[in-house]
């Protein structure tokens, strides 16, 4: 038997600490959609997404209603576009929005590239779409790989992407450059993230698959309010146990919907999400282990072990673990770190030492609008240096908000937030990137 | 079984057991337990319930309960045994 005390904790977690499972994504192969022209591979994506996704939404309703815990998002994520386009990518771009829209879903990830090592053709007219793409859809989001452990850094596509992303902030001027929030460079990226926006449904993966995202900043930081001054060890274990629970949660979430969409389960990735809502925060609870805000020195350390303990606590409970698992440490969805950015107390060179820890990179960073296309393109070139070398995902989602200066602020709404625009080191690196090239795999690379 | 878990929790009053059980009652489900303690003002009631017998979907179920609590002033949910389970127990 279930003891009170117990029950009442995981309606405290719900009600009180923000608990939620935040996406039920479904990743659908579309590499059998690819026919002799772009209109016909259009049609065939859209028959066969409404057809795989269309309970998607109601289920993940109905497993809300019966386990009291909140679904915040059902997404879609897709084999990167790029694999079944041609010399129109718009007409796919445009089904996949319209299909994400007609099943329900708030976004559907995988308009990207996988361009690590070399870039196709067809990948090279995709991402020359992504500025009126992203300007004239929804709900689709994309991303690009340009570097990994084993095959180095595509130097030419950490250029292209600078000049992409400054493209899309220009389309997308009058909404605050939001077309760059739907767009994530990677390095290493992962084939089962069911976080947006950098979820697609790699080659690897079956035809279709159900993947799970945690969350739960809000609990585990109420966790470590009733061990405030105690040694890290309890600090530690505290982490652990919650990030258990949590994940258990998810596992539960994951095998039911897998069950009744008859389509199986993939991962639970096990991470600690922020959203924008008070309470919700991973710079809290930095905050809650000592720091004054997220930034002071000890952060670097403090998201260390909370990205380490988070993941051994979520291992135990889920039969499958994948994803992006850890912290993400997002600015504009996380009012912590809102409030230490616009303290002047968290910059981007303490966020780039934060991505060697936590789980992915630089997240929705609004830099001023004049920041040239190389300085970012050096940006993502550090942020793929870092996961090269460590062996770890790391991404740059960065705003070049048009028109707007340090001291200014940009503001998404809902789910994606609002964010004071940061300074950015803008020493000229003209020379270094022009260069082109690939920079190659470090010696670990070669683990055979 | 299916088991369930019905929980109020708000202001005590008089008549919140009688409602809440008779509204259960009425949709053929079985209560199992009852725990129930007041601390303060503030009424907290947990029930272990069988859906089984239900004729309702559980949506209908979770509606119902969720009239009664607000006519009574008070917060019902109901949600399935297994959350509780999966989170307290390996």
């Amino acid at each position: 038997m279930i003891e009170a005390n117990e029950i009442l904790q995981t309606i405290h977690m719900i009600q009180e600490q923000h608990f939620d499972i935040r996406t039920i994504t479904m990743g659908i192969n579309l590499l059998d959609c690819r026919k002799n022209t772009d209109s016909e591979t259009a049609e065939c994506v859209y028959e066969k997404i409404t057809r795989l996704a269309k309970n998607l939404v109601s289920v993940g309703c109905d497993l809300e209603s019966e386990l009291g815990v909140p679904i915040v998002n059902k997404r879609l994520s897709v084999t990167p576009a790029s694999m079944i386009t041609g010399s129109d990518p718009m007409k796919i771009a445009m089904a996949l929005d319209k299909a994400a829209g007609d099943v329900g879903v708030n976004l559907i990830g995988g308009y990207g590239a996988l361009m690590h090592k070399g870039s196709t053709i067809a990948e090279e007219i995709l991402v020359e779409s992504m500025p009126e793409v992203f300007a004239k859809t929804e709900r689709l989001c994309g991303s690009v790989n340009v570097g990994s452990t084993r095959s180095g850094i595509n130097m030419d596509a950490v250029r292209k992407m600078g000049m992409i992303i400054k493209r899309i902030a220009e389309m997308t001027a009058d909404h605050d450059s939001f077309g760059c929030a739907k767009l994530v460079v990677f390095a290493n990226a992962v084939e089962d993230n069911p976080f947006m926006a950098g979820a697609f449904h790699g080659v690897g993966e079956p035809e279709c698959v159900v993947n799970v995202g945690v969350s739960g900043p809000g609990v585990v930081q109420r966790a470590l309010e009733a061990v405030r001054g105690q040694p890290f060890d309890v600090v530690a274990e505290t982490i652990k146990r919650t990030a258990f629970k949590i994940t258990r949660v998810g596992e539960l979430v994951a095998q039911e919907a897998s069950k009744r969409l008859n389509v199986p389960f993939g991962i639970v990735d096990l991470s600690l999400a922020p959203t924008p809502a008070r309470g919700d925060s991973v710079a809290y609870i930095l905050k809650e282990m000592g720091l004054e805000m997220a930034g002071a020195p000890g952060t670097t350390a403090a998201l260390a072990m909370l990205n380490d303990m988070v993941k051994k606590g979520g291992v135990m409970a889920s039969s499958h673990i994948g994803g992006l698992s850890g912290a993400f440490i997002p600015v504009s969805e996380d009012i912590g770190m809102i409030e230490a950015a616009t303290a002047n107390c968290l910059t981007i060179e303490k966020m780039e030492a934060m991505t060697c820890v936590c789980s992915v990179g630089l997240d929705m960073i609004a830099i001023p609008g004049d920041t040239s296309a190389n300085t970012i393109a050096g940006i993502i070139a550090d942020e793929a240096a870092i996961g090269m070398v460590n062996n770890k995902t790391t991404a740059v989602r960065v705003i070049p908000a048009v028109g707007k200066k340090v001291g200014d602020t940009i503001n998404f709404g809902g789910l994606f937030g609002y964010a004071p625009i940061m300074k950015v080191n803008t020493f000229c690196n003209d020379a270094f990137i022009e260069r082109g090239g690939r920079i190659p795999a470090p010696l670990h690379s070669l683990r055979n | 079984m299916q088991k369930a878990l019905v929980s109020v929790t708000g202001q005590d009053k008089v008549g919140i057991i009688a409602k809440v059980s008779t509204s259960l009652c009425e949709q053929n489900i079985n209560i199992l337990e009852i725990s129930q303690t007041i601390l303060g003002d503030c009424f907290t009631m947990l029930m272990v319930v069988n859906l089984e017998g239900s004729p309702e979907s559980f949506q209908q179920i979770a509606q119902q309960l969720s009239e009664i609590g607000e006519q009574v002033g008070v917060i019902v949910t109901i949600q399935r045994m297994d959350l509780f389970a999966a989170m307290h127990r390996i």
